[in-house]
């Protein structure tokens, strides 16, 4: 229940809304790189950071960082021919993390003095030594090589933050426009949305660290209302948000693209409601990188399966580690998922953590076994066994992350992809391969257990296919799955070429809650006898 | 179960000594000081209005996690917003920074922007002064409250689970001192301070079969039973060790207020008359119009906001500087009214209601125990989890059972069971309504926002499929 001009909530608080949907196309994903260099740290900002990790040290920590970050966003909201609002929100201030006695304390503060960031820093020194009371267990970090002069910039071309508010608002205006002329389609709503961070961090390891980051995305929806008023049909998650800037916005084909989003909104209220069943699905990245995002991506977080989100996220079916490392069977021997901060244009794509440590790229899931997990400084030690059995360094992968300056940093997860096959097949080779089954595009509503077992997905486009062909579409389409059964259903991957970049601006996990955007590449794949549930109204 | 287990505000036990020790309400700026900003952007605006917010304070937490403390802290931040209006164009810009230099470069930033963006076809008027009625919603106990009692807080789970030692606690206090402030060129302004201390933990058994939430906000620290709720979670996770399975199908459930207010709670979301009226929701009426005057759930349900109960005691106005009073969205089973924006409400000639920032539902004088006791044969749900709508057109959501699910055969709890997944619609499920009690105020829900609903018993509730999730 918002108001249209309840401005702020919408300006800020927008990363509190579910994960939407969007695709990096292979076009894009292509496109070359021209980044300027990134830019050093500014000397005061330098200053001020030693300063806060001066007085921590002075005030007993063993161990401290500080971030001083700079947090931009843009948002532009339209509904058919208007617009709806402008935001624009820039929030400043630094967060000091001390160790103290084996246990953590932070604080934050948005006065940049150097009084105020001494002052944090002592704030989060006495925090840490008031829980000294409930430690049970000294917290432990894994050695990283410190960086003390290190700089980073994402992967973008034009700052979007430098695009007039009259140029983004004409965009989704005329795509609007262009949507609606299609049949029955009477709403659209579009809004674009750019995110600038300009991140800090030092630590008394000796990093000192510059980044900036640059994101973009888009939500769209069109709806098509029936004229008797008996049904409401919509079309949304058209594209990703991308690690990218302004040009990714200019290479979308924003406008002639609405209007066969609309003609696809329209096309779902003639659709035939399914029939229940076991279908084999065919599921086109825009889709499956969701999956793959609750059943893959989540389950591996070593947080979760060490029971750090009990409490509301959840843990893992992929626990402990000690009963699934090397041995649990996730799916077929040519599922190969790679964790990593390194594809140009994804959104976890970073130089180095929040912990000061430059990420690597790693297989969590390696020829369909249990092969890692996502990690940090604090979380790498507890599978040193691991790493020690297989020769592997005890190091953390970079999965530390904080969603702003005011956030206590913490495991997130990394870029989660599967990997292409050795076949060079397609979504079209997949669907002319399938006898009866079911083609998705696109995500659409997912709901997955608090141990990532019981899921249930629905999508944006269901294609019915009979005898390799796609013969119509469908609609109240939904699939609940257990998660290793399904992924051991997978019998057929597509390759490189069919490979897709797409993901979520708004991942939550936490408390407080924190929220990350994160990029999911895959390949279509199929899988067999998936059970399929018919989600239309009741009488 | 006791009674006990399941009221978590009841009881007048105290764990805490307050020492007096810091005072974090000073991250929150008073009433004089807002209204000083407010001047002070008023002498920076060339525009032909503005509009102003202000909220922010400082959060203190704890967070504790297989029977270790996690991390904690104290944030304190906050932001001014400025709407620059040129006729029907607008635009917004927020900073952190109160500096004289940053407000002006965000007013001028503002103005800029606001002149660039397209015209708002449905822009509206600034509201002048209007009539604020106080909410008192700011207590020392949690304003005081240092982080050695936070720590304390977190102990009252940690000691009993690490003294079972078949036990392992995970679970989260956080405490909120803020302020929100509205005020415009027009002479409107409105002032809200309050505070809030929320506490939830989850156990889980050491054998990986049981696990047991519970939870409590208020806020006032002073009503708040830590070690109670604490106890509660460990008594959950207990009695759901061990689960069995039952077929999917539908059920008699009786869903405690954690779960009522997840599924429920979204009744409000899809109260908008604009959506209505365009054809793009629930209560559209077949053929058009809306649903308003008819029946649309049990005669028993009633379904309101109003930010003075004082169970709620939530800001008394909306994004727009509108006040806010009672609304009555379900009253005896028909559907009352629907949410008006002030654009919509004068399209329709209409007084406007405002945007809502509560959700309450009315309840009934069964305890969950006389529920149970009724029941031959049915699922006591604790709360559920990661809810995700399927059919906008029905409020047909998914989601999941969590953190305590039980069977009661022949009046009595006689075993835990596996989780189920559900597609089922609140409207549905309040059509099928057989029992209701006492209404209570939520630790929030996945929706957020302050929600006082009672426990209920519904019947043939939809499970679709199991979950071996514990």
């Amino acid at each position: 229940m918002s108001s249209r001009r309840d401005f702020l909530k919408q300006g800020t608080a927008a990363a509190g809304a579910v994960a939407i949907g969007g695709a990096l196309s292979r076009a894009q994903a292509a496109t070359p790189l021209a980044t300027a260099p990134p830019d050093a740290m500014d000397a005061s900002v330098k200053e001020l950071l030693l300063e806060a990790l001066g007085a921590a040290t002075l005030a007993g920590a063993s161990f401290a960082d500080a971030r001083i970050g700079r947090y931009q966003q843009n948002f532009v909201f339209t509904r058919e021919k208007q617009i709806l609002n402008v935001v624009d929100t820039d929030s400043i201030g630094v967060g000091v993390r001390a160790l103290v006695d084996g246990t953590w304390g932070f604080a934050a503060s948005r006065d940049l003095t150097k009084a105020g960031v001494a002052a944090a820093a002592r704030e989060a020194a006495a925090i840490a030594r008031a829980n000294r009371v409930a430690r049970d267990r000294s917290v432990e970090l894994a050695a990283a090589p410190a960086h003390p002069n290190a700089t980073w910039k994402s992967a973008f071309t034009i700052d979007p933050f430098t695009i007039p508010i009259e140029e983004k608002a004409d965009l989704l205006i005329r795509a609007n426009t262009e949507g609606m002329k299609a049949p029955n389609v009477k709403y659209v709503f579009s809004g674009l949305f750019f995110r600038r961070m300009e991140r800090n961090y030092a630590n008394t390891d000796g990093s000192v660290i510059a980044q900036t980051v640059v994101q973009s995305a888009l939500q769209q929806q069109f709806t098509a209302v029936s004229s008797d008023f008996t049904d409401f049909q919509n079309r949304g998650n058209t594209l990703p948000p991308v690690g990218r800037g302004y040009e990714w916005v200019q290479q979308a084909n924003l406008v002639e693209n609405s209007r066969k989003w609309g003609e696809e909104a329209s096309e779902k209220l003639k659709a035939k409601p399914v029939d229940v069943g076991r279908y084999d699905l065919v599921l086109h990245p825009s889709h499956l990188w969701l999956t793959i995002h609750e059943a893959i991506a989540h389950p591996t977080e070593l947080d979760r399966a060490m029971g750090y989100e009990a409490n509301y996220a959840g843990t893992s079916f992929v626990a402990p580690p000690e009963k699934h490392l090397g041995t649990f069977r996730y799916g077929p021997d040519f599922m190969n998922i790679q964790g990593d901060r390194s594809q140009p244009g994804a959104l976890s794509t970073i130089g180095y953590d929040d912990d000061g440590v430059q990420p690597d790229d790693f297989l969590i899931i390696k020829g369909g076994v249990v092969n890692d997990y996502q990690t940090t400084r604090e979380q790498a030690p507890w599978l040193r066994w691991w790493y020690d059995k297989n020769g592997r360094p005890t190091r953390s992968h970079g999965c530390s992350y904080a969603d702003n300056w005011s956030s206590v940093q913490f495991q997130r997860m990394p870029n989660v992809s599967l990997l292409p096959g050795e076949r060079d097949l397609s979504f079209e080779d997949l669907i002319a391969q399938t006898d009866r089954g079911i083609a998705i595009v696109g995500d659409g509503s997912f709901s997955i257990d608090q141990q990532r077992y019981n899921a249930q997905f629905g999508g944006q486009l269901f294609h019915e296919i009979r005898g390799g062909k796609i013969v119509g579409m469908l609609k109240d389409v939904a699939y609940q799955i257990r998660t290793p059964e399904f992924w051991n259903s997978m019998d057929m991957i597509g390759g490189r070429r069919s490979y897709e970049v797409w993901g979520s601006f708004f991942d939550g996990k936490g408390q407080p809650g924190q929220v990350n955007a994160v990029s999911h590449g895959s390949v279509p794949a199929r899988f067999r006898q998936v059970n399929v549930i018919n989600t239309g109204r009741k009488a | 179960m006791r009674h006990d287990i399941i009221d978590v505000l009841s009881g007048p036990r105290r764990l805490l000594e307050r020492d007096g020790s810091s005072a974090p309400s000073a991250a929150i700026l008073s009433r004089d000081e807002c209204e000083a900003l407010v001047a002070q952007v008023k002498g920076m605006s060339r525009a032909e209005a503005f509009d102003v917010q202000m909220f922010g304070g400082y959060a203190a937490n704890v967070r504790f996690a297989d029977n270790q403390m996690s991390t904690a802290g104290g944030i304190g931040d906050m932001t001014l917003g400025i709407q620059s209006h040129f006729g029907p164009k607008h635009a917004v810009v927020t900073t952190n920074e109160l500096t004289e230099a940053s407000i002006r470069a965000a007013v001028e930033k503002s103005e800029k922007l606001a002149r660039l963006a397209p015209d708002d076809p449905e822009a509206m008027p600034q509201l002048g002064p209007q009539k604020f009625q106080p909410v008192e919603a700011y207590f020392d106990s949690v304003a005081n409250m240092s982080a050695e009692e936070r720590a304390k807080v977190a102990l009252t789970a940690l000691e009993p689970a690490r003294r079972a030692g078949d036990l392992t606690a995970a679970g989260f206090l956080i405490t909120n001192v803020g302020f929100n402030a509205y005020g415009n060129s027009a002479g409107n302004f409105a002032y809200h301070r309050s505070t809030s201390a929320n506490y939830t933990v989850t156990v889980r058994t050491k054998d990986g079969t049981g696990s047991g939430w519970a939870g409590a906000e208020h806020n006032d620290a002073q009503q708040v039973d830590f070690a109670a709720v604490s106890q509660r979670a460990i008594d959950k996770a207990r009695l759901s060790r061990g689960p069995v399975a039952i077929e999917p199908g539908r059920y008699t459930v009786i869903l405690e207020p954690q779960a009522v207010g997840d599924l429920c709670q979204l009744i409000g979301f899809y109260a908008d008359a604009r959506a209505t009226d365009e054809g793009r929701s629930p209560f559209v009426k077949q053929g058009g119009g809306t649903k308003i005057g008819e029946k649309i759930v049990d005669e028993r349900v009633n379904i309101y906001a109003d930010p003075f109960d004082p169970m709620v005691r939530a800001q008394p106005w909306d994004g727009d500087g509108l006040p806010l009073g009672r609304q009555e969205f379900v009253k005896n089973g028909k559907l009352a009214t629907l949410y008006y924006s002030r654009f919509w409400a004068r399209q329709k000639g209409v007084a406007p209601t405002g945007a809502p920032t509560s959700f309450c539902m009315t309840g009934g004088d069964q305890s969950v125990e006389q529920m149970i006791a009724g029941t031959p044969r049915g699922v006591l749900v604790t709360r559920l989890w990661y809810l995700r709508e399927v059919d906008p057109r029905t409020i047909l959501y998914t989601g999941l059972t969590r953190d305590g699910t039980f069977l009661i055969e022949n009046g009595r709890i006689t075993k835990s069971l596996k989780n189920f997944r559900f597609n089922d619609s609140p409207l549905f499920m309040l059509n099928n309504l057989e029992a209701m009690g006492r209404p209570q105020r939520l630790a929030g829900t996945e929706a957020g926002g302050a929600v006082i609903v009672p426990p209920i018993k519904v019947r043939d509730f939809n499970f679709t499929s199991l979950s071996d999730a514990v």
